[in-house]
Formats: structure tokens, C-alpha cells, sequence
């Protein structure tokens, strides 16, 4: 694994592939088609859950009247989720919210992993022997789309479970009884592209993000990747907090709409 | 010779669909984003004080056009730099 790359194209393509576990024979090779799981995925985002969530739970076990720093952080971070669920939302309950922060939090921890240094990781594990890793996990599909299906199967449970009168409104709306085929086709649409689009567009925007900071490592000389970098790397901090917000606002949105009706 | 005349249409073509892709995926987006600014500068100028609570739309609405111009530019972006599917398939067909 020693051996230097050759051209920029290998260095991206390099940069672009996962560490996978073949469930066919257990081992970490890359050919095992579809039936593989991708360990790099897995690790970071299961430890970065757990960092983070760890030092929430730890801060709240830990309050005190007269709030420090870190509460103070937490604090506001819990308000402003809290107001974005009740400007949508304006019944009282905890599910809904704690849906919206778990998101938020893991989605902002998991993007900003693309603010480090492209090949620290990399390397990182190159020196245990593991030859390649993607370290960020939501410009990996299989992060994004499961979230998404997590919503998807909610929204679902929350049509069928708790709306009154909900098989009623999936035949006859909006155009009355007799066109019911075509309240179906609209509704089915309707239903399966959220989720569709909610994963792509978080795998689009942060995949997109860490292409441009592989180019900029591979294809521009040494005395301009440190301003072409800061540059996209704020643009892209932006990018990081907007994708995680408005993918919460949109949970929120959705399980809310399929709470109340199409009144 | 007659392979690399193959490879090179197909190489060219190519090209040309990541360009498209990428080209018109910044078209709209540039369009949406310039509208969207506008009528809050417009909401903004008649009503000052509802400032912050538009901005927050406003960036909802941000959020959602650029879903759809992330995914042609990912797609332009594989065309361009990762493995070509294209190519791979002519030079599988190559190569029997």
C-alpha cells in the first residue's frame, strides 16, 4: 500500500471508495458486489452518536441552576429545535421533538466530518493496514436513504394508526369518489417521493461537497489549495447547517401532515 | 484504431452529457435563487420587522432547490471523475 499514486484521477478514485466488510466471507475486500457493509460508514457515524448524544445525556445528568457554558449550549440548542417543532406543530408532545433533535444533531455531526483534512483519516487507518475509508458518512447513500426510510416507515405508521378516517381520504381526495385510480396514483406519488428526496438531496449536497475538496487536493498546485479550500470550506459550513436544518424541518413538516388531514 | 475511435466518441459524448448536467443544474438553481432573494428583499422592504422569520422560509426554500441541482451536479461529477459506466461497458466489449 505503499506506493505512490500516479495521476490525479487514481487519487480520486482512491478517495472515493469504501472500506466494505463482504458478508459473503467476512473478510475486508471490495468485491463483494451488493452484499457488503460499509464498515467505515458504520464506524464513524455509530461513534460520533455516541460522542455527541454521550455529552448531551452527560450535561443534562449534570444540571445546575445557574447554567455553564456547555448547558448553555445544549440549552439553546434544545429551544431552538423545540420552536422550530412548535411553529409547524402546536400540539404538546415529546415524540415528534425528539425525532427532530435526534436528527438535527446526528446530521450536523455526521456533515461536518467533511471539514477535516481530506486524507487525515485516511491515512490514519492506512497505518493499521485498512486501505481505504470515506469519512463521511452521509456522502454515503446507504446513511442517507436508511434515515429517510426510518421517516418514510413513520409517516406510513402515522397514516394507518393514528388519523381518523385516513382510507377515506387516501381514496377520495382531491377528486372526489368516482376518480378513486387516480387519487391513488397522485397520493402513492405524492408518498413515495419524500422519502426519495429527502435522501438525495442530503447524499447529493454533501457528496458534491467532498468531491470538489478531493479535486481541489488532487488537481491544484500546493500554493493554492490552502485559499481554494478555505473558501469552499466556508461555503461549504453553510452547506453542512442548511442541509441538517431543513432535513429537520422537513421530518417535521411530513409527520405533521400525516397527523392531521388534508383539511 | 478502430477501438480508440469507439472510445473517443464515447469519451466525447460523455463529456458533454457532465457539461449539460452540470451546466443546466447551475441554470436553475441560479434562477430559483435569484427570484427567491428578490421577493424577500420585497417582503423585507414592506415589512421590516418580520425580518428574521423570513429569512428562516427563506432558507427553507433554499434548502429545497438546491436538492435537485446537488443530484445532476453528483451525477455530472461521476461522469467526469470517477469510473465512467459508459466506457467501462465499450471497453468490456473491447476487450472479448
Amino acid at each position: 500500500m505503499g506506493e505512490p499514486v500516479h495521476s490525479s484521477n487514481e487519487y480520486i478514485q482512491h478517495h472515493l471508495q469504501h472500506l466494505t466488510l463482504n458478508l459473503k466471507t467476512m473478510t475486508i475486500d471490495e468485491s463483494g458486489g451488493f452484499w457488503v457493509l460499509n464498515l467505515d460508514t458504520f464506524l464513524v457515524s455509530i461513534a460520533l452518536a455516541l460522542i455527541v448524544f454521550g455529552f448531551m445525556h452527560h450535561i443534562a445528568k449534570h444540571m445546575t441552576e445557574v447554567p455553564g457554558k456547555m448547558q448553555n449550549l445544549v440549552e439553546s440548542v434544545f429551544e431552538f429545535v423545540k420552536n422550530s417543532v412548535y411553529e409547524i406543530f402546536h400540539e404538546n408532545e415529546v415524540f415528534i421533538p425528539s425525532i427532530a433533535l435526534t436528527i438535527f444533531i446526528w446530521v450536523i455531526a455526521m456533515n461536518a466530518m467533511d471539514l477535516l483534512p481530506v486524507d487525515l483519516l485516511p491515512r490514519i487507518f492506512k497505518a493499521f493496514g485498512y486501505p481505504y475509508f470515506k469519512s463521511v458518512p452521509t456522502a454515503d447513500p446507504n446513511t442517507t436513504f436508511a434515515m429517510s426510510f426510518a421517516v418514510f416507515l413513520l409517516i406510513l405508521g402515522y397514516n394507518i394508526g393514528v388519523k381518523k378516517g385516513s382510507l377515506k381520504e387516501f381514496l377520495t381526495f382531491p377528486f372526489g369518489p368516482y376518480l378513486f385510480p387516480i387519487n391513488v396514483a397522485f397520493r402513492l406519488i405524492e408518498e413515495i417521493i419524500k422519502p426519495i428526496s429527502l435522501a438525495l438531496r442530503l447524499f447529493g449536497n454533501m457528496f458534491a461537497g467532498e468531491l470538489i475538496f478531493i479535486v481541489i487536493a488532487a488537481v491544484l498546485p500546493w500554493w493554492i489549495q490552502w485559499p481554494a479550500g478555505f473558501i469552499w470550506g466556508i461555503f461549504h459550513f453553510l452547506i453542512i447547517t442548511l442541509q441538517a436544518f431543513l432535513f429537520m424541518i422537513l421530518t417535521i413538516i411530513y409527520l405533521s401532515m400525516a397527523r392531521a388531514s388534508h383539511e | 484504431m478502430d477501438t480508440a475511435v469507439i472510445v473517443g466518441q464515447v469519451q466525447s459524448f460523455s463529456v458533454l452529457a457532465a457539461g449539460l448536467l452540470i451546466s443546466l443544474a447551475a441554470l436553475g438553481t441560479a434562477i430559483g435563487f435569484g427570484l427567491l432573494g428578490g421577493k424577500y428583499l420585497e417582503g423585507i422592504a414592506r415589512q421590516p420587522e418580520l425580518g428574521p422569520m423570513l429569512m428562516l422560509r427563506m432558507f427553507i426554500v433554499a434548502g429545497l432547490l438546491d436538492a435537485f441541482a446537488a443530484i445532476s451536479i453528483v451525477m455530472g461529477m461521476i461522469l467526469f471523475f470517477g469510473n465512467n459506466p459508459f466506457l467501462n461497458a465499450v471497453l468490456f466489449h473491447v476487450a472479448k
